[in-house]
């Protein structure tokens, strides 16, 4: 259990975290989501006391980080995969911090064994690619047996191998009822793996709710409808008080109206329908809609420049 | 809430962990930074590097110079011979301190540039224990191994200067100096280390301590007046530099063992100023 109330964290006159409040439940995958810059990162390192809140207070299983007795029992963090000395073995890394816990040193091996590094348990962490880098930060989080589990953008420079043993990892840890708190900027994994969203924008909360309600309240479905009368029906949907727009030459795209009252109108009307679809709004739409006004860094738009050209 | 007293089962493939006992203090601490100091190539070559260049330095030098023995005028014999020690021991000592300044400033800076620093907060989020057992640790191995730089340069010395010169540790003054001379590599050490601290950036905080210990330290030697004097013979290096030469010129403002405690002095105050910054800033 994570609890988070006002918190927030100024640099300078950017106020990178804006009163966030939130709690994070055992037993589940929360996703914490946000454009680059949103302050994701920020929020993590408070929580385990590494940056001081300006304002605010976050706690973990009912107390601040730095009280808890044995720190690596209660929190198993990735936050990113470079926080080793890479001059050190895998082993002797996780020897190190195992021993500031009192952790048995056989616990090194099984947890190493456990994310694969057991061959390379002894080689210098420099030379290892970015995807067995984040395999040891996996290994650092699971040496304290915690009841809360953070990761932080887990699955960058995974291999899709590697993104599906960490999606179903994050899982199996949910499902022992510790608490999981992930984040990412990839909207696509967070709908694969997380059950609940904490949504935060330029550093404020946007949403706190499970997948579906994020998905149902910020995106409208559509439907698609296919029909060789498609002008026809246009007319009568939009009578009703539907958003219409063509798509292709025999489609429509509508909102706003339900799949079953498209059916019983184009029925009422006698207008021959060829598909009823619905199309099924991603997490990527929704986040990006819900997000658009918050992101931090846009991207040039490449249309602009040939405008200027 | 009912799930959270539970226990929590364990993830597939790992054995169950013993019950926690206690808290996780300062002895976890002290085996960690133990683990740490001797599990980097870095440092050990440091201070093999150390050894060698301190104990090989003066034995070169030295050798060359009872080489040309049969040729040096008596004066110079003379002078020799009043102190053997005192000819190339300093330099050794000053040169040693290189590498320790490097090993020091490297036992705090190499947390930060690796970002280590996150998992080590992480794993014990009570900075001043992470910090003391650093310097416990840094402590001994430096202390140790300024000894080993100290003795070793004054065995070799003995034994290159014996077909001509009787020196012993009953000399006035040497036992001081050999001791003090490894206490002095571990003092400045461990200034490194709160240079380190202070500044969390390896070459601007090595750039610092070789300015105050090799550049500003002599320079002010050209200060005007008494002032100047003064400023002199309280300057960390120069302070310290008493404790391991073994002649006492009459007008030093300080004792050998008073510069000692000044050099002690201006490290406690550093490491004092390095655990208030890694209190209060952001990790």
């Amino acid at each position: 259990m994570i609890e988070a109330v006002g918190l927030s964290k100024r640099y300078g006159d950017k106020l990178a975290v804006d009163r966030l409040s939130f709690s994070v439940k055992p037993g589940q995958v929360t996703g914490f989501l946000g454009p680059n810059g949103a302050g994701k990162s920020t929020t993590m390192r408070m929580i385990l006391g590494l940056d001081a809140p300006t304002s605010g207070t976050v706690t973990v299983n009912g107390k601040p980080f730095r009280q808890a007795a044995h720190p690596l029992r209660e929190v198993g963090a990735l936050l990113d995969a470079k926080a080793v000395h890479g001059g050190r073995s895998a082993y002797n890394h996780l020897l190190c911090l195992a021993q500031t816990n009192n952790l048995p040193k056989k616990r090194v091996d099984e947890v190493l064994a456990l994310v694969g590094l057991g061959a390379v348990a002894k080689k210098r962490s420099k030379g290892f690619s970015l995807g067995m880098g984040q395999r040891l930060g996996i290994a650092a989080a699971l040496l304290g047996d915690p009841k809360v589990l953070m990761f932080d953008e887990p699955v960058n420079g995974l291999d899709p191998e590697g993104i599906l043993w960490i999606r179903n990892l994050m899982k199996a840890l949910a499902a022992e009822g510790r608490t999981v708190f992930v984040s990412s900027h990839l909207m696509s994994e967070m709908e694969n793996t997380a059950d609940h969203l904490i949504v935060i924008g330029r550093g404020k909360l946007v949403a706190d709710c499970t997948v579906q309600e994020f998905i149902d309240n910020n995106s409208e479905l559509s439907i698609r409808v296919r029909t060789p009368q498609f002008e026809q029906l246009g007319a009568v949907l939009t009578g009703k008080g539907g958003a219409v727009r063509a798509d292709g030459e025999d489609a429509l795209v509508v909102t706003k109206l339900g799949m079953a009252e498209i059916g019983d109108l184009a029925f009422d009307n006698q207008i021959r329908v060829h598909e009823l679809s619905p199309i099924q709004a991603s997490l990527e739409q929704a986040f990006m809609e819900l997000t658009k006004d918050s992101v931090e860094y846009h991207a040039a738009v490449p249309a602009a420049k040939e405008a200027a050209a | 809430m009912s799930t959270l007293t539970e226990k929590v089962p364990v993830f597939t493939g790992l054995a169950p962990l013993p019950e926690a006992r206690g808290r996780a203090g300062f002895g976890g601490a002290l085996r960690s930074e133990w683990t740490k100091i001797r599990s980097v190539r870095s440092t050990v070559w440091s201070l093999i590097a150390l050894i060698a260049v301190s104990v090989g330095m003066i034995s070169l030098m030295l050798a060359m110079r009872m080489g040309d023995w049969n040729q040096l005028s008596p004066a110079r014999q003379h002078e020799l011979a009043a102190d053997p020690l005192g000819v190339y021991f300093p330099i050794a000592i000053g040169l040693g301190q290189l590498a320790m300044v490097v090993l020091g400033v490297m036992t705090v800076t190499s947390e930060y540039t690796t970002g280590m620093i996150r998992s080590t907060l992480q794993a014990q989020p009570r900075r001043m224990i992470v910090m003391t057992a650093k310097i416990v640790v840094f402590s001994v191995v430096a202390a140790i191994v300024g000894q080993i730089v100290a003795f070793g340069s004054f065995f070799a010395t003995q034994q290159i200067v014996k077909a001509h010169i009787t020196m012993t540790l009953s000399e006035p003054g040497y036992l001081r100096s050999v001791v003090g001379g490894g206490l002095y590599l571990a003092v400045i050490g461990l200034f490194s280390l709160a240079m380190g601290g202070i500044l969390r950036h390896t070459a601007g905080a090595i750039t610092a301590v070789a300015a105050i210990v090799m550049v500003l330290g002599n320079m002010t030697e050209l200060l005007p007046s008494s002032w100047g004097a003064h400023v002199h013979a309280w300057w960390p290096s120069i302070a310290g530099a008493y404790v391991y030469t073994p002649s006492v010129d009459p007008g030093q403002l300080l004792t050998p063992w008073q510069g000692f405690a000044v050099l002690s002095g201006w490290t406690a105050l550093l490491l004092a100023v390095a655990y208030v910054l890694l209190k209060r800033r952001d990790a």
